[in-house]
């Protein structure tokens, strides 16, 4: 039994934004398992809920006529680990889903709360940033499109505002053909986990896969919020495939990162599994691609 | 069927059906529910309470503090009483407690109508605190003038014992002797806990008579039903103490946990139906841990690998309040005498000391896994030291057929330990791996190692041991089984079932054993710990048992006219002892024992055992680890505990058994550890953020035996239960240390602390 | 606030009232005394409260009830036959030793219908990876895979 007050059940987005409109201090769930867990803490016990848990418009995940691949939001991360269109061509999306919590955890929790739970150990988050995912939001003002980069606002915290849905996660054409890569997520178990450090290299080889035309790098826990490694990803762009890439890649990206020191892990260690986990990644991830591993 | 069979579990029906009970489970009607208000503070005094907000909330009835309860002291663990004074447990918790010795201690309990209202109250009761510093290690705690845990131990060490084994000190052991090396180390284990999947339950009642009922998950009815007497000194008569399906103790619930409590809850209400059933948070932070060690060694060898002496110091961290108190470290450290013989001189001293942090207790394996760690790290350290072979090196030194310890008596009756370890070499193959991964390079690296244990069987001589069966013949030649001992998921109902079949000569299906205790109805025993029912246990059966046939025969005589000695039964029959002629089913003669107007006798029997022995029991884990350096992560490749515990009564369930305790001992290895931070406050206390081991981070688990019949078993047997648990550790450290050539010295051997040593090292 | 609900429990249709603040594990437990549903953790951490809705496992521990409106739940008190004959699944957990103190054992028979229910076919490892979602501190997972491995070898054959 959850000590919360109240719960909505929203029958459709208008619905859920009126219901939020209607009370400032309602709070959106959908999947469940991170909000019912803060209402068993205490932390927001006694709350009023607006539940998007059976709002079918949410759900699924498509290939728009621009083959965008939009992911509804209510998507269960079993959902995006088994469906066609992700395994296809965002399967680093699907992998990095796949090791979210434990098999039960996946058939409940969706996509879109991890992306609004605004932790920096979200499993999606990395590698949604490397693929310069866009965010569709609704409010009662309409709806807004904003690029995953500037979502986030601190630990824990977003840009979305009360009343406002995330319903879409976008990603154009531009950002996945011709894309391959890695997620590694580090955790002191191979289950049932968050992450000690998570890193994500999204890229794209040249056709005679001995060049990198594009890469990009992401981490969960190696700052406050999910982040890219902008700087190294350009000094990295166009350069021909080399042993010397991967240290370029994980020296790089510790100019970039700022862990820290919890007591799950250190901030020493965190820095040393950057620089380790980026060199592994950007390996795999050029082995995906069809590349030769020069490690 | 009888015993060293396969007979499937008699409770697995039930438990793969849900048809099988736990505490929980019986919860029907209308129970209010408790809640426990925990201290938010390590150290210090409660002044008073606030309550005004707390007791607004609506459904909130009651709430007690610790200026209500009785002004008894009680002791916790779940050991047999003592009749001498000298030799009684420490009783220093009383059901709420004013002095504050630990993060997460008990000071007041809301009870309401539902949980809602009492989680709610619980938040809303003010405690005003006199706060002092916390002690958050033994150093700390030893301090000169530092605040006493518990007033009547001013230096806050509970107890210190020590014992020499030969005719010198070490110092003169070593002082006289040219080319000896040296080896002085610490080695460190840590905090875990038992991680049982059903958390403590109870729920408390009185019925018209007066007679106050706790059900509850326990794996020792009785010790909990004079726990609960002592501590609202009330009549034991009037208590009764049920025992339905547990989920699993592994030691912390051989505890007397919340029970008097919840027994006392339901008297504040009018003895109306109180229930109490801990969070996992609650668990982790207020009921028991296995007792961190700390073992300061110094030993002598000579290159030849003769050990000649040790000394050993040994410190463990007991947390807030006495439970099980000295008798883990006094236990671990009798592992270092009966393990290895030292040439001139062991000699031990051991500490245990009092903190602020979580309480101590028992936890599958006593005190030995700590032990087994660090005796068998030392052991990799001194062969490495001469340039030894780990294992020839325990083959010179190690304890050998017929060993008996000095102090205590017990002996090994059989001795499989030498088998133990060669069949173990051969499976891993050693030989061959330890030269194969000699000297290697590269960011991942390959080793194997292993490490050998003994443990009792049973608590005698330091304890008493006692049990009691009783059966019941019922009109149709079926047996009703009762027995004191516990079934916590190990299989004890079952191999109990076996062994009356066997020694009856019913068939198992016509043996239908109680599972539930019921201290109101059931014979007297101690219950589930230090892998003693199925021998302890077995004991008292085997002497009911054969109590049961002799009447059985007695009867048969009369009706069959042959002289008893002459009969026997086999197959639900009486039959010839020479010939096995089959004369009479047990159906006819138990429909006439009951019903016949000539000579109508109801058939039981009820015997008690004491148990004046003790046998060894031992065992290796052979492990082969690939170790990633860079990332500082372990894979166990192969693992394989080799068990030398007499005749196994249901080999499948024992397999079982093994693989339960070598999953533990990898969650000790590679990954558990509970961690408090500065104020004493536990940080992980959650099956999230305690790491222990998933399906995913188990490799396939070899369990293999050495069956040697043991003279003292009841049918040959001796300690299984908790043995596999211990070897684990140890066997994944001196493999790494194989692999990497770095010796890790504290437990457990996480990837942030091997990148720390692996770069230390210059590995990485 | 009470509110009625119809579900599909074990195959029968039932309508009760619940508190709408109930885990659908509340329910089942204490309306329904369907009590093979194990609470272990209350936050989706050990697998104890494992259920089927609607064929997906789900720990049933933060999972409302209200959104199993119109679902189908199956519990392990489902799976029996009419005459308490045990399925392939349960029979297998019996036969291989993969029950100990039984906590976590009809959480696992739930993921492993889940599991057979796909008709495919999975490695060792595969499999491990499946029921990962569940802790069990007395068994090591051997025989749970065991068991596993034996329904599903005998059951599914498209190879994954």
């Amino acid at each position: 039994m959850y000590d919360f007050n109240s719960c909505y059940l929203a029958k459709s987005v208008d619905d859920a934004i009126r219901a939020l409109e209607a009370n400032p201090a309602a709070v959106v769930i959908s999947g469940g398992t991170d909000v019912l867990i803060k209402v068993r803490e205490g932390k927001l016990a006694g709350c009023d809920l607006v539940s998007i848990h059976d709002v079918e418009a949410l759900k699924g995940i498509q290939r728009e006529e621009n083959h965008s691949i939009v992911i509804g939001s209510a998507s269960t991360f079993s959902q995006v680990v088994n469906d066609s269109i992700i395994q296809k061509h965002l399967p680093m999306l699907g992998e990095a889903a796949d090791q979210v919590g434990g098999p039960q955890i996946r058939n409940m929790g969706t996509i879109g709360g991890n992306i609004c739970n605004g932790v920096t150990s979200a499993d999606c988050g990395a590698p949604l940033l490397a693929m310069n995912a866009v965010l569709e939001t609704e409010c009662k003002e309409g709806k807004r499109q904003l690029p995953i980069g500037e979502w986030y606002a601190g630990p824990g915290v977003t840009v979305r505002k009360h009343g406002e849905i995330l319903t879409k996660i976008r990603i154009a054409e531009k950002d996945y053909r011709g894309y391959t890569g890695h997620y590694i997520k580090y955790g002191k178990r191979e289950a049932m986990e968050i992450a000690t450090l998570g890193c994500a290299v999204w890229l794209k080889l040249s056709e005679d896969k001995r060049r990198l035309e594009d890469i990009r790098l992401a981490f969960a826990v190696a700052a406050p919020t999910p982040i890219r490694c902008r700087k190294i990803e350009e000094q990295l762009k166009g350069r021909e495939l080399s042993p010397n890439l991967y240290e370029m890649i994980g020296k790089g990206a510790l100019e970039e990162v700022s862990p820290r020191s919890s007591w799950r892990a250190s901030k020493e260690f965190r820095l040393h599994l950057v620089e380790e986990l980026a060199k592994r990644a950007f390996g795999q991830a050029v082995l995906n691609g069809g590349g030769v591993d020069l490690a | 069927m009888g015993v060293h069979e396969n007979m499937k579990r008699v409770d697995a029906y039930g438990k793969v059906t849900g048809d099988a009970k736990y505490t929980a489970d019986l919860m029907t009607g209308n129970l209010l529910t408790a809640r426990v208000v925990h201290s938010t503070i390590a150290n210090g005094v409660v002044k008073a309470f606030d309550l005004e907000e707390a007791l607004a909330v609506p459904g909130v009835l009651k709430i007690v503090t610790c200026f209500d309860v009785p002004e008894i002291e009680f002791p916790t663990p779940g050991h047999p009483w003592s009749v001498e004074v000298a030799h009684q447990d420490v009783a220093d918790r009383r059901l709420l407690n004013k002095r504050v010795r630990f993060y997460g201690d008990d000071v007041a309990a809301v009870i309401a109508e539902d949980e809602i209202a009492a989680v709610k109250a619980a938040r809303l009761v003010k405690v005003e605190y006199e706060e002092y510093d916390p002690i958050i290690s033994v150093e700390q705690a030893m301090e000169e003038g530092c605040v006493p845990v518990h007033e009547n131990v001013p230096d806050n060490v509970l107890k210190h014992t020590g014992f020499i084994v030969g005719e010198e000190s070490y110092q003169e052991a070593v002082q006289g002797e040219e080319g000896l090396i040296f080896l002085e180390k610490v080695y460190e284990t840590k905090r875990v806990q038992h991680c049982h999947m059903e958390v403590p339950v109870s729920f408390a009642y009185m019925d018209g008579s007066g007679k106050l009922t706790v059900v509850t998950s326990t794996q020792i009815p009785h010790i909990v039903r004079r726990v609960v007497g002592q501590a609202l000194g009330m009549s034991w008569g009037n208590i009764r103490v049920i025992k339905p399906y547990i989920g699993g103790g592994f030691g912390n619930k051989q505890e007397v946990l919340y029970e008097p409590l919840n027994a006392f809850l339901s008297t504040q209400v009018g003895g109306r139906g109180v229930k109490l059933e801990l969070t996992r948070e609650e668990t982790f932070i207020s009921t028991r841990t296995r007792h961190p060690i700390s073992f300061d060694i110094r030993a002598a060898v000579r290159k030849d690998g003769t050990l000649v002496a040790r000394r050993l110091k040994a410190y463990s961290d007991q947390g807030g309040y006495a439970s099980h108190g000295h008798s883990i470290v006094a236990n671990a450290v009798n592992q270092f005498k009966q393990m290895y013989r030292d040439e001139k001189a062991l000699e031990v001293d051991a500490y245990t000391v009092y903190t602020n942090l979580g309480v101590g207790g028992a936890m599958r394996g006593y005190g030995i896994p700590q032990s087994a760690f660090a005796v068998e790290a030392m052991v990799d350290d001194l062969a490495g030291l001469i340039q030894m072979d780990p294992l020839e090196f325990r083959l010179k030194n190690c304890v050998q057929a017929g060993y008996e310890d000095p102090h205590t008596h017990v002996k090994f009756y059989s001795y499989g330990l030498l088998d133990c370890i060669r069949k173990g070499r051969d499976s891993i193959q050693w030989d061959q791996k330890r030269k194969e991964y000699d000297n290697q390079t590269g960011d991942v690296r390959r080793g194997v190692g292993m490490a050998i244990f003994c443990y009792k069987t049973g608590v005698y001589p330091i304890s008493l041991e006692t049990a009691s069966s009783r059966m019941v013949l019922n009109e149709d030649g079926s047996i009703q089984l009762q027995m004191g001992a516990t079934e916590i998921g190990q299989g004890a109902d079952t191999v109990f079932t076996q062994m009356a079949s066997e020694v009856l000569g019913i068939s198992q299906e016509k043996i239908y054993i109680m599972s539930s205790q019921d201290t109101d109805v059931t014979p007297f025993d101690t219950g589930a710990y230090a892998s003693r029912q199925t021998y302890v246990s077995g004991m008292a059966l085997k002497k009911t048992a054969e109590t049961m046939k002799a009447k059985i025969l007695d009867y048969a005589s009369w009706k069959l006219k042959i002289p008893a000695v002459r009969l026997d039964i086999a197959q639900d029959a009486i039959v010839m002892r020479e010939g096995r002629d089959r004369l009479l089913g047990l159906e006819e003669l138990a429909m006439e024992a009951c019903y016949s107007l000539e000579r109508s006798s109801h058939i039981t029997a009820e015997e008690s055992i004491h148990c004046v022995d003790n046998t060894f029991s031992s065992g290796a884990c052979f492990a082969e680890v690939e170790v990633d350096l860079r990332i500082g992560k372990v894979k166990v490749l192969k693992i394989l505990n080799v068990h030398d515990s007499g005749r196994l009564i249901n080999p499948k369930l024992a397999e079982a058994q093994v693989h339960g305790g070598m999953s533990m001992g990898l969650g000790y290895a590679l990954s558990e550890e509970l961690l408090y931070d500065d104020q004493g406050r536990l940080l992980n206390g959650n099956l999230l953020d305690y790491k222990l081991p998933t399906s995913m981070d188990t490799p396939k688990l070899q369990a293999e035996f050495v069956e040697i019949e043991d003279p003292t078993g009841p049918f040959g047997n001796k300690a299984l239960g908790e043995p596999p648990a211990i070897p684990v550790a140890p066997a994944i450290r001196n493999a790494v240390l194989h692999a990497t050539g770095v010796a890790v010295d504290s437990l457990p051997l996480s990837p942030q602390k091997l990148v720390k040593c692996f770069k230390e090292a210059g590995l990485i | 606030m009470l509110r009625i609900i119809k579900i599909v429990v074990n195959g029968k249709e039932i309508e009760t009232a619940i508190d709408e603040r109930e885990a659908l594990v509340d329910t089942l437990r204490n309306r329904l005394h369907l009590t093979s549903v194990k609470k272990g953790c209350e936050v989706g951490e050990c697998g104890a409260c494992t259920v089927l809705v609607d064929g997906t496992a789900i720990d049933s521990c933060m999972y409302l009830t209200v959104w199993a409106e119109g679902k189908h739940i199956t519990t392990v008190e489902g799976l029996k036959g009419p005459n308490g004959e045990l399925s392939a699944i349960q029979q297998a957990f019996v036969d291989e030793a993969a029950v100990q103190c039984g906590f976590c054992t009809p959480g696992l028979i739930m993921t492993a219908v889940e599991i057979v229910g796909t008709g495919k076919k999975y490695s060792r490892e595969e499999l491990r990876r499946l029921i990962s979602g569940h802790l069990c501190r007395c068994t090591g997972y051997e025989n749970i895979l065991n068991a596993v491995e034996k329904v599903v070898d005998g059951k599914n054959q498209i190879q994954e």
